[in-house]
């Protein structure tokens, strides 16, 4: 698994969910939500979908380390390793 | 063509599921129709033959116009229409139809959501702007498994349409102008501590999968079918006769639509579904309405509605009552505020849960009773 499957797989789920916006339009450094303009059902499906691609429980506890773009490609990086 | 919620009068054919001969039963999706809210799907009365479509694709017609002739099993083909009353007028009756050797079928009827089908992804407003200009997105080039977006379409039409997010503004503008002036609303507010609510959710997602997780929505949902139980004027039509209460609680939940917008379909028997099964539900009915995909039912047959304005929003929201039915609640955007609680000002999650409701049906007092039984359901959120 490498940083960029990480990235691509991330950005493929994201534009399932939000595909109006394009992730040079945003701050991958900001609150996704915000960014994306997702809500928590959307939320809960990215995290659905992610947890099933790289085979993660991804627990409600981790979604602070998921606030951000940048934060939760990081958190796949370290748990999927 | 039933109906399609207050603000719709008229619908265009869009799929025809089903071909004459074939056997369908009562809830079987048998056509599409495209409308100003999206793709919706229509389902069978009654159970029966269909016997021939009496609109072709393509053709917009108003509601309670007949679209196909569905006899009963072991009837002759001419001798019972579907809806007699309102049928057009014929030449001659049709021919008895003749048992056909399975014609091909276009779609699969039995299926209650026929989903699935190998389809292009299309964005609904894509879809909607396809069927407004006639053309086939199936034509439409895109980068390789990109869905089809509005843009695409566009650049193929000549002509220069409103947009369709014109059509959905212009719909809601109608059904709220409609609710405005038709319905004396009065308006209650509450603040709900949510801190049970919250903690008993995250408990139950310890242990679970992503797929099986519950939102606070879901508890909402549950808390105000509850609470009709106990305040049965709040659940129901107001039609030209009256107020209608309804025994069966189906909770209109509005959902906001990334294209702008938003509709407000229903969840059946939201009083009898368990915790999990709602949560099921909503997230079933949320996918399929941001796909631009849904029932004719779940948009007349609401009772009462929700409206929840989820993490990101603000404190507190006034709702307009979705006609004919004869309230709605708002939740406002959870936080933490101080609030008293064993005697001392702390920290507690907490919410502001409004009602608008019908002066025709209830008053007040009434109102107010409503919603302090869905703060009192939302404190044991282990009995919802």
């Amino acid at each position: 698994m490498t940083d960029q499957d990480i990235e691509t797989a991330l950005t493929q789920e994201l534009h399932r969910i939000a595909p109006d916006i394009s992730l040079d339009d945003i701050d991958p450094a900001q609150d996704l939500r915000d960014e994306f303009d997702i809500d928590s059902m959307d939320f809960l499906n990215l995290v659905t979908a992610l947890g099933k691609r790289f085979n993660l429980d991804m627990p409600e506890t981790d979604y602070p380390e998921m606030r951000s773009f940048n934060a939760l490609a990081a958190y796949l990086r370290t748990q999927a390793a | 063509m039933p109906s399609l919620g207050a603000d719709m009068t008229d619908a265009t054919l869009v799929e025809q599921l089903v071909s004459p001969g074939d056997a369908v039963q009562r809830g079987d999706i048998i056509a599409a129709v495209e409308t100003q809210k999206g793709v919706i799907e229509i389902e069978a009365f009654e159970d029966g033959i269909l016997d021939n479509w009496l609109v072709d694709i393509g053709t917009n017609v108003a509601v309670g116009t007949p679209l196909a002739m569905i006899r009963e099993k072991g009837e002759s083909a001419a001798a019972a229409p579907a809806i007699p009353d309102i049928a057009p007028p014929k030449p001659a009756p049709p021919k008895p139809a003749p048992p056909k050797p399975a014609p091909p079928k276009p779609g699969p009827p039995d299926t209650p959501i026929p989903d699935d089908r190998p389809r292009r992804r299309i964005s609904p407003a894509a879809r909607r702007l396809a069927v407004q200009t006639g053309i086939d997105p199936s034509t439409v080039a895109t980068r390789s498994g990109a869905p089809i977006t509005r843009s695409d379409i566009a650049m193929l039409t000549q002509n220069d349409r409103p947009p369709a997010q014109t059509d959905m503004r212009t719909a809601i503008a109608a059904a709220m102008t409609r609710s405005k002036r038709d319905i004396p609303h009065y308006y209650l507010s509450h603040t709900v501590d949510l801190t049970n609510a919250q903690a008993f959710v995250s408990a139950e997602n310890a242990d679970r999968a992503p797929d099986d997780r519950l939102l606070l929505g879901a508890l909402y949902l549950k808390a105000i079918a509850n609470a009709v139980v106990k305040v049965p004027e709040m659940n129901g039509h107001f039609t030209d006769d009256g107020f209608h209460q309804s025994d069966a609680v189906h909770t209109g939940l509005a959902i906001s639509l990334r294209s702008g917008g938003l509709v407000a379909p229903a969840i059946f028997n939201a009083d009898t579904q368990r915790l999990d099964d709602l949560m099921t539900s909503m997230r079933d009915l949320i996918t399929r309405v941001r796909a631009g995909r849904f029932r004719a039912r779940e948009l007349s047959d609401a009772t009462i509605t929700l409206t929840s304005l989820g993490d990101r929003g603000v404190d507190r929201l006034y709702g307009i009552i979705y006609p004919p039915q004869v309230a709605i609640v708002g939740i406002g955007t959870p936080a933490m505020r101080p609030w008293v609680h064993d005697e001392q000002v702390a920290a507690r999650l907490t919410a502001t849960v409004t009602l608008a409701a019908d002066h025709r049906v209830s008053d007040g007092r009434r109102g107010a009773l409503f919603l302090n039984t869905i703060d009192k359901n939302l404190q044991t959120p282990d009995t919802l």
